[in-house]
């Protein structure tokens, strides 16, 4: 589904990612772990598309398409979404207007109608009802005084509502009580099929213990520098990042 | 002849269409004294410095218009707002409309101001109450008062509350080439008493109007009043709009402005907290393109201790757009415990829009709390791209930021009807079909 090929990215003349490849299939779930400032998140915003990083090197492609010149938008109308680390507050925009907004844009993209508003109400209640969403979050502004666990919830709302064929979480953990984390992994494992694909960027392994990786790549210095399985994981809990580092270096 | 001349040589026709027995007679022709002697305000004062009203006086305004016109509602439905009932003062040309109208004597005075200054019943209140607070000195108010004769007079007694909300329409027909109003306002709302309005300026074809607007507002003790102004005129229209308010002790004035339309808009709003625990409340939303002209100048005067202000006001420029926002407070010596808050953030949307924004603080008093801040800026890029990557093309992400960015003011509109209409304008002046119903 996605491969990325030798995946090199600037920000301000400064190389950020060095180097990567990856390779992503239908149906499986991979985490992406590595120190802070090791280029996960750059990662995450290159592939979406982000202008303010520059590809230097190397290419990304979905179902075969070289995504080099799609902007954002194009990118999530051909399936790509990320879970922001930080989502941004729209005063004044309600969750269910938001998402309205962006599915009728992703349809008309595909040249089709906007989605009748009967099917849209039943949609969004029945994924609220999923992610035990309360049906007044959904008449708030988006993100506009939620919690931490609030904003990530309603991140993986709009996951369940643009229903990606690639999914990349981007620190969804971060700033999560132990039962927010298991209600957002159980609506992300509820989501997946054998049709889709996850990327999970974290830092820690504890959302590992709820979304099952098959794949956990660690990047260190905008490479990935090591490759296995879920019990890679494990082994980087117990041990910390400076072995992975120290094993680069030589 | 220019405007000048014209209104003084207007001014003595209008003279002998008045009683001049009436003591408000004495009132006109000291403001007309007063106009002749400093005529239109110039770029070379500093009040003036960003506005000019040059082009406006060698413009043959009619000072009068020459018939009676009239206008059907279904004609001019959409200007008000029609989904919930008002009471309501019409006003076509100048002129009162009263088959378009719906006024009131039951409890409180919802009515007209010409009625006011000639019926005796009402001489106490206007010896009191007629041009106490409007500037006896400011050229543009001292003509309003000159010519005054028309308008909203809206009386609240104490303990009292009109059973709907009232709405002030001046309509231009564009019957004549180009026209002059000066509407004159009066709103009294008494102790414990409260009112909400909602006014509005409306051009109905592209012939040039010049409007020249004074209101004086009263609040007593505990006394709160909404004013909503609707600036969202035609591409001819100009306005100058003066306000005047005088607060008594813990009364609340609300004030939110809307400019989305019109060719040159002027808003001088002037806040006197006469007394204690005063709340005053300024909230604007300019959204702006083409060669249209915005200068808002807010004036706060905290004179006695434990009162507060608040100023929040978010500008949209486009095009070749131009705003202004000049914000004083002064706080005098006695006004210890002051709370004065202002703020001012702006978009410029293309390279050739300008903003002038400039907060100008006296204060006398040391222990109070004055902020301000005032920002010119562009979008959040992050924002952009948060939208974008959920599909929103561009074009309509940047149109939803800026929606968002002007929307926090309408959060203290207390009519929903309004705040309704009022996200609808802001979503068609910023071109974009948003996907759902604001």
């Amino acid at each position: 589904m996605l491969k990325i090929n030798n995946l090199h990215a600037s920000v301000d003349g400064k190389e950020i990612l060095k180097g990567i490849n990856l390779e992503v299939k239908a149906g499986e779930v991979h985490a992406i772990m590595g120190p802070n400032g090791s280029g996960k998140s750059t990662l995450a915003s290159v592939i979406a598309g982000k202008e303010e990083f520059e590809v230097t090197q190397g290419e990304v492609i979905l179902e075969g398409e070289n995504l080099e010149d799609s902007a954002p938008e194009e990118r999530a109308h051909k399936g790509i979404f990320l879970s922001f680390q930080y989502p941004i507050e729209i005063p004044g925009v309600s969750v269910t207007n938001f998402m309205k907004t962006a599915i009728n844009e992703s349809r008309k993209a595909r040249g089709l109608e906007d989605m009748p508003a009967n099917v849209m109400l039943k949609l969004i209640r029945e994924k609220a009802e999923m992610l035990e969403i309360d049906r007044k979050f959904l008449s708030r502004s988006l993100n506009e005084g939620f919690s931490g666990g609030e904003k990530k919830r309603n991140e993986i709302f709009q996951m369940a509502m643009l229903e990606p064929k690639l999914a990349i979480l981007d620190e969804t953990d971060s700033g999560l009580d132990i039962d927010a984390l298991r209600i957002v992994a159980s609506g992300v494992n509820k989501l997946k099929s054998k049709d889709n694909a996850v990327i999970v960027i974290t830092h820690y392994q504890r959302l590992l213990d709820y979304i099952i990786p098959d794949f956990v790549h660690v990047i260190h210095d905008g490479k990935i520098v090591k490759s296995g399985g879920k019990e890679l994981a494990l082994e980087l809990e117990e041990k910390g990042y400076d072995w992975i580092k120290n094993e680069a270096v030589i | 002849m220019d405007l000048k001349d014209k209104l003084i040589s207007s001014f003595m026709a209008f003279e002998n269409n008045v009683d001049i027995e009436n003591p408000v007679h004495n009132v006109r022709v000291e403001a007309m004294k007063n106009f002749e002697m400093k005529g239109f305000p110039s770029k070379k004062e500093e009040g003036w410095k960003y506005t000019s009203l040059n082009a406006l006086q060698k413009t043959d305004f009619s000072i009068f218009p020459k018939q009676v016109n009239t206008l059907e509602y279904k004609d001019v439905k959409e200007y008000f707002i029609h989904e919930i009932d008002t009471y309501k003062l019409v006003f076509i040309d100048g002129v009162y409309s009263s088959n378009l109208s719906e006024t009131t004597h039951d409890g409180v005075d919802i009515c007209l101001m010409s009625s006011a200054l000639n019926k005796p019943m009402y001489k106490q209140i206007i010896d009191v109450y007629f041009n106490k607070i409007a500037s006896q000195d400011e050229s543009l108010t001292t003509l309003n008062t000159a010519f005054s004769r028309e308008g909203a007079y809206i009386y609240i007694p104490k303990n009292k509350m009109p059973k709907k909300p009232i709405e002030i329409l001046h309509f231009a027909t564009g019957n004549e080439a180009s026209i002059m109003l000066q509407p004159r306002n009066l709103v009294i709302v008494e102790e414990n008493a409260e009112v909400q309005i909602m006014e509005r300026h409306q051009s109905l074809t592209a012939n040039e109007v010049l409007t020249n607007s004074v209101t004086e507002i009263f609040a007593a003790k505990n006394a709160i009043v909404d004013y909503y102004k609707i600036q969202n005129d035609a591409a001819e229209a100009s306005l100058i709009d003066n306000t005047y308010i005088n607060q008594k002790d813990k009364s609340v004035v609300n004030v939110h402005t809307f400019s989305f339309g019109g060719k040159l808009t002027r808003n001088n709003l002037n806040f006197f907290q006469n007394g204690e625990y005063i709340d005053s409340t300024m909230k604007g939303v300019t959204i702006l393109g083409e060669k249209q002209h915005v200068d808002h100048h807010t004036l706060v005067h905290h004179i006695e201790p434990n009162c507060e202000s608040h100023q929040d006001y978010k500008g949209i420029y486009d095009e070749n757009a131009t705003g202004v926002f000049n914000g004083k407070i002064i706080v005098e010596k006695l006004a210890q415990k002051t709370n004065a808050f202002q703020q001012n953030n702006n978009i410029l949307i293309s390279d050739k829009a300008t903003i002038n924004t400039k907060p100008q603080l006296e204060i006398f008093a040391d222990d109070v709390k004055c902020s301000h801040g005032c920002t010119i800026g562009q979008l959040d890029e992050e924002a952009l791209f948060y939208l974008q990557s959920r599909g929103i093309p561009k074009k309509e992400a940047n149109a939803l930021l800026m929606y968002a960015f002007a929307n926090n003011v309408l959060a203290s509109v207390r009519i929903p009807e309004l705040k309704a209409r009022i996200n609808k304008l802001i979503a068609n002046k910023l071109g974009v079909n948003l996907g759902f119903n604001l």
